[in-house]
């Protein structure tokens, strides 16, 4: 009966819906480096640069020319991948940025992971069982953990579990010194140290993520953690679980079988803005535990007016996010047999 | 007449809200500790103990103790002060913020929401370019673009918050649209202005007040959370990011007052807006309580 | 077969405990069809839902017992229960688009049900599952089964709710509203069908209903349900033509049909003589070529295409159809708040059509073509009171103010039988009566002369309909106005109209006058839509308020 085409077709479109996105990024990115109320020759040459410098990075950059022209060239470099030289390491920030990106996406990542495992599961049980503790514990949870600053977190964490406790390895980035960052694969420590059974540092790398991934997945499960609460409650109180319900079936399947799918749905949306969260709490993540990551690199940055730098974070940060939610939309594409029949 | 009996009493408005507040002590308290957080911002800077700017080299790093409540920072500074003083300005940034997001998000959203068209497409792909960026990121490069001021930290608030509340009025004002009472003040002879300004967006005010709620704790958050990362304010000014920031230095070494009190009232504050939200919440519409 | 003894069944909500159900007690043989009729709150569905043990949350059996074949359903485990379910008495629910999961195939839907209940294995569901669609008369069950229910039409999905239903052979099937929403010719569809089914397999039914009509043609004993209670039962023969209750006397009585006046609605005692209305020969609307055409996602939607008909001065005129025929469409258009595609509105001489409808509410005529909204609810402004909803027009486009504006209020709802007290209340406030003289008498306050009635009863219970009903007629040939009333209902429109218009997919397929049509239709849907709607038996008092129309 449901023929896969507009399936197909819907998949497709939201794939090129995505490409005007990506323009206005990249539009924004271009109107934030070069369309400044000063002088954005003198921001990009530098605090310490002489009148000649400046001249210098203008030309260098066409920052002489008309707008239009430079977002061309802007584009065109982009293209290329070139996204200026960073001031602070003397690199091409595409260079810096994509070696310190696996370290982000390990911390983001997991955090995530951590804190579906964790929040789905609550909300479930705070929905089914109303009034109940879980139900209580989801409450206080989900408003907590809205109201959590996640660098005041991450502090009281590591005050709390290496400086009284001193479970957790001081919060010095990725690897402690005893250890040799295991050869790089993916980039991703835990994933190359499995790969070479090197389980001493994968064990290391563990320790170190532990912290900070914590702190991140604080954060982010309440709003997942109050999104399934709230989805599971409707699904529950739809018409299709009273039919479910006179039919005899079991209430494993009238829980599972029917409600839960139904609101897998609207919290495979909020995981969009979840990720919007994610990534703006990783800045501050990974400040606080010396995270060597694409968020401290442009905290960095911004300390010394490395606007190439911070102007390149900004824009790898937009464009992982747009790959990110178009993930998620294909994953509700794939559960929403609707997809492509009705309109919103 | 089979209707309902004149005599019922009338269950107005106030009286739901009583019983909302009455059923719900968590909202009353809320509304007890916004009272505290408003006296701390307008009274606060008159209060205080000690003068917030004021160093004194013989006396850093002190714990909290019955003259320093909170303790004293690296240069002496007494902790307490400069936390309450600091509310004044997290306060004023992140309301600034949030009305200028609301005001701005209102006329837009209504206004695409009601016409439709061309107006309504062009403001969501602006919409959708905005929410493009991880928000948070885009704020620091805004406030990195524009300059480092405490300005320019409210600007780049209100515009990571605007979508919010554009897309929210957009959603009520266009479910309202084809409303019966909206075609029949046509009928009566309102303009498609009028219909609009005095019809519908007054109904579509009450989740408004709870989006206002929700987003001035997430408003205090971010601006918190750039000047933490060394963005708008900059020391000596008190404000909670920033000293968390400074106190975060002392954490490792066990220093913990530095950081926790500024960071705990942070919290404080941020838990009061939100709870705040979800009691409006329960009083704008009871069953959508999560 | 059930047996239900002295049943009560409270909620527990914030204003304290809420009896839904005192006291009810019943039989149901076997093979019969019983109705429960009531109107909203009267407790019947919630007696269904106490049966089956399927309470929302809140709710719980206070006292009395329910035995089904010796088993004490109130009592019987959880397990034993959902046995009981599905398996032994089965279920039916009005919106039948909602009461299926939406993400999931129709089929395996069905599949749910048999394997729940070991009426089918792995290897055998899917061949069941078919059989299940055949059983209630589906075509191309194999290609059905692996529908979704959003592909389906409303009739569709409720053909698969009751496959659903009887999909493991059930001794008793309640069907609860199960027509709601529907239109009138699926309607007839879906009921024949479930009658059918039962009395073939022999199975006892509950019929869940607010149509009195509906129950009577279908069923072989009525309980009236009220307030929780039930006030007379009895076979629907027995029940129209000597009702006991005052209660079910009034619900006899306001149900409409064939070949009575509009007084007869109401109880005998209100039943005063009826008003003249004249009708004057000249034309106030003319109709002329009417186009209406959206552009939709899939290419353009002709919603009217192309009608043309009279409105004579003071002539009430009936527009009929079901849903999607453009009777709404071609409303919106004659009150002006939508634009047409092509074609003529002439009103008093003049192409009101031309006159855009977004500059409408500045013209002179606005104050002469006015509407009474479907739902009052929607149509009321929540943060007015009925003062301030009233005054709405009289303040925009007449110069009343003060105390004279006041006075026109007060004297509005006098007419439309508002109290005055309830001018200062909030639409929530108010039940569903008042909030539709609330409408009424914002519609009537600038004394229009052609007044659109679409569908105002359609959300009433049939009782404040008959009140409204015959409001509406003193309001006609007191204020001598001219009706456009838009209605799915032929009995209402029968009872209020001297003309009928009927509409399918856009197009004008009758019109005459309004006895003519009803009783000799030329036309085959006029005939299929008069066959549809439910008949009930006759009354025993024939004494027929003498009315003009």
């Amino acid at each position: 009966m449901l023929s896969t085409r507009p399936r197909l077709r819907a998949t497709l479109m939201r794939i090129v819906q995505a490409l005007p996105v990506v323009v206005g990024v990249v539009v924004i990115s271009f109107l934030l480096t070069r369309a400044l109320p000063g002088d954005p020759a003198v921001y990009f040459a530098g605090a310490a640069a002489d009148a000649e410098s400046i001249e210098q990075v203008r030309v260098a950059m066409g920052l002489d020319k008309p707008l239009l022209e430079q977002f061309i060239v802007y584009v065109g470099d982009l293209l290329r991948g070139d996204l200026g030289q960073s001031l602070s390491t003397g690199r091409p920030v595409a260079v810096d940025l994509a070696t310190r990106l696996p370290a982000s996406l390990e911390l983001t990542l997991t955090a995530l992971l951590l804190a579906v495992v964790i929040a789905v599961p609550l909300g479930v049980l705070a929905a089914t069982r109303p009034g109940s503790w879980v139900d209580h514990l989801c409450r206080v949870v989900v408003t907590a953990g809205v109201s959590l600053p996640t660098f005041f977190t991450g502090i009281l964490l590591i005050y709390i579990l290496y400086y009284l406790m001193g479970w957790a390895p001081s919060p010095i980035g990725r690897l402690d010194f005893i250890y040799l960052s295991p050869e790089h694969v993916t980039g991703f420590y835990l994933i190359d140290a499995a790969l070479v059974r090197d389980w001493e540092t994968w064990r290391g790398a563990a320790s170190q993520l532990a912290l900070p991934a914590m702190t991140m997945a604080l954060f982010t499960l309440a709003p997942i953690a109050r999104m399934t609460r709230a989805a599971m409650l409707s699904a529950l109180s739809a018409d299709f679980i009273r039919t479910a319900k006179a039919a005899g079936l079991s209430n494993r399947k009238v829980l599972y079988g029917y409600a839960f799918r139904n609101a897998l749905l609207p919290v495979v949306t909020t995981l969009g803005m979840v990720f919007s969260f994610a990534l703006g709490a990783n800045v501050l993540v990974e400040k606080v535990f010396a995270w060597p990551g694409i968020g401290s690199y442009a905290v960095e940055a911004l300390v010394v007016s490395d606007y190439a730098a911070v102007q390149g974070f900004v824009l790898t940060m937009a464009l992982l996010f747009v790959a990110l939610n178009l993930v998620i939309d294909l994953l509700y594409t794939a559960i929403d047999p609707r997809t492509g029949f009705l309109s919103s | 007449m089979s209707d309902m009996p004149i005599s019922a009493a009338p269950q107005g408005r106030f009286d739901h809200i009583l019983y909302v507040l009455r059923s719900n002590p968590v909202t009353m308290i809320a509304f007890g500790m916004l009272g505290f957080i408003l006296a701390c911002a307008i009274l606060g800077p008159s209060l205080v103990p000690y003068d917030p700017l004021a160093t004194n080299a013989a006396n850093a790093l002190q714990p909290p103790s019955a003259q320093h409540w909170f303790g004293t920072d690296q240069v002496g500074r007494d902790v307490f002060s400069r936390v309450i003083v600091a509310t004044r300005l997290d306060l004023t940034i992140s309301v600034l913020a949030v009305t200028m997001s609301f005001v701005v998000g209102s006329i837009l959203g209504a206004a695409a929401g009601y016409w439709g068209g061309w107006l309504d497409i062009v403001l969501n792909r602006i919409l959708d370019t905005i929410m493009a960026f991880p928000l948070f990121v885009l704020a620091m490069g805004i406030v990195a673009a524009l300059g480092n001021t405490i300005e320019n930290i409210i600007y780049a608030t209100a515009i990571i918050n605007m979508p919010f509340y554009a897309r929210l009025v957009r959603a009520e004002v266009n479910i309202r649209r084809d409303a019966g009472f909206a075609r029949a003040a046509k009928l009566s002879g309102n303009s498609d202005l009028r219909v609009l300004a005095l019809h519908i967006f007054p109904n579509a005010l009450p989740p408004m007040m709870v989006q206002v709620s929700l987003n001035l704790g997430w408003a205090i958050l971010n601006a918190a959370g750039l000047s933490f990362i060394g963005l708008g304010v900059r020391p000596p000014t008190p404000e909670w990011g920033i000293m968390v920031a400074e106190g975060a230095n002392f954490i490792v070494s066990g220093e913990w007052w530095l950081a926790v009190f500024p960071g705990l009232w942070l919290m404080m504050a941020v838990f009061t807006f939100n709870l705040l939200g979800d009691g409006l919440r329960d009083i704008v519409d009871p069953r959508k309580r999560t | 077969m059930l047996s239900v003894r002295d049943l009560a069944v409270s909620f527990q909500t914030r204003r304290g405990q809420v009896d839904a159900v005192r006291g009810v007690s019943f039989d149901l043989a076997r093979g019969e069809i019983l109705g429960i009729v009531g109107e909203s709150g009267s407790g019947k569905s919630v007696t269904s839902y106490a049966l089956m043990r399927i309470l929302d949350a809140g709710g719980m059996i206070k006292q009395g017992d329910a035995e089904y074949s010796g088993i004490d359903l109130r009592n019987a485990s959880e397990r034993d229960m959902r046995d009981i379910r599905g398996r032994e008495i089965s279920m039916i629910f009005q919106n039948p688009r909602a009461a299926l999961n939406p993400i999931r195939k129709v089929g395996h839907q069905i599949e749910d049900v048999l394997r729940q209940h070991a009426s089918a294995t792995r290897v055998n569901a899917r061949a069941k599952a078919i059989e299940a669609l055949e059983a209630v008369r589906i075509k191309d069950a194999q290609a059905r089964y692996d529908a979704y229910p959003f592909e389906l039409s409303g009739g569709m999905c409720q053909r698969i709710v009751c496959a659903i239903a009887l999909a493991c052979n059930p001794r008793v099937l309640i069907a609860d509203e199960p027509t709601t929403g529907l239109d009138i010719t699926t309607q007839k569809a879906v009921m024949d069908l479930v009658r059918d089914l039962i009395r073939e397999r022999g199975m006892s039914s509950i019929l869940i209903t607010h149509d009195l009509g509906l129950a009577a043609q279908y069923c072989d004993r009525i309980v009236v349900m009220k307030d929780g209670e039930i006030v007379e039962q009895g076979d629907p023969l027995t029940l129209f033509s000597t009702p006991q209750h005052p209660y079910s006397r009034k619900l006899v009585d306001a149900t409409p049909r064939a070949g009575e006046s509009i007084r007869s609605l109401l109880p005998p005692e209100d039943r005063r003589p009826m008003l003249v209305h004249a009708i004057e020969d000249g034309p106030l609307v003319q109709v002329r070529d009417l186009v209406k055409t959206y552009q939709g996602k899939s290419g353009p939607v002709h919603a009217v295409k192309g009608i043309s008909f009279d409105i004579r001065q003071g002539q009430s005129v009936g527009l009929v159809g079901e849903s999607g025929c453009g009777k709404s469409t071609t409303s919106e258009i004659l009150v002006r708040l939508l634009d047409p595609t092509a074609g003529q509105v002439i009103f008093d001489g003049e192409d009101i059509g031309a006159i855009p409808a977004k500059g409408f509410a500045r013209n002179p005529r606005r104050a002469d073509i006015q509407m009474v909204f479907q739902d009052a609810t929607d149509s009321l402004n929540p943060r007015h009171t009925s003062r301030q909803t009233i005054a709405e027009p009289l303040k925009r486009l007449t110069r009343l103010r003060g105390a004279k504006l006041a006075a026109r209020i007060e004297e509005l709802a006098t007419l439309v039988g508002l109290p005055l007290p309830l001018l200062d209340r909030f639409p929530h406030q108010l039940s569903g009566g008042q909030k539709a003289r609330v409408g009424i008498a914002r519609a009537i306050a600038l004394e229009p002369k052609f007044l659109i009635l679409d569908e105002p009863t359609a959300a009433l219970d049939v009782s404040i309909q008959a009140v409204v009903l015959n409001l509406l007629v003193d309001l006609r040939a007191k204020l001598g106005m001219t009706y456009l009333f838009v209605s799915h209902d032929l009995h209402v429109v029968r009872l209020l109209c001297d003309h009928v218009i009927v509409m399918k997919d856009g197009e004008m397929v009758e019109q005459g006058p309004a006895v003519q049509v009803m009783t000799a239709p030329q036309n085959l849907y006029t005939k299929a839509l008069l066959d549809a709607a439910p008949t009930p038996p006759e009354r025993r008092d024939q004494t027929l308020m003498t009315g003009v129309s």
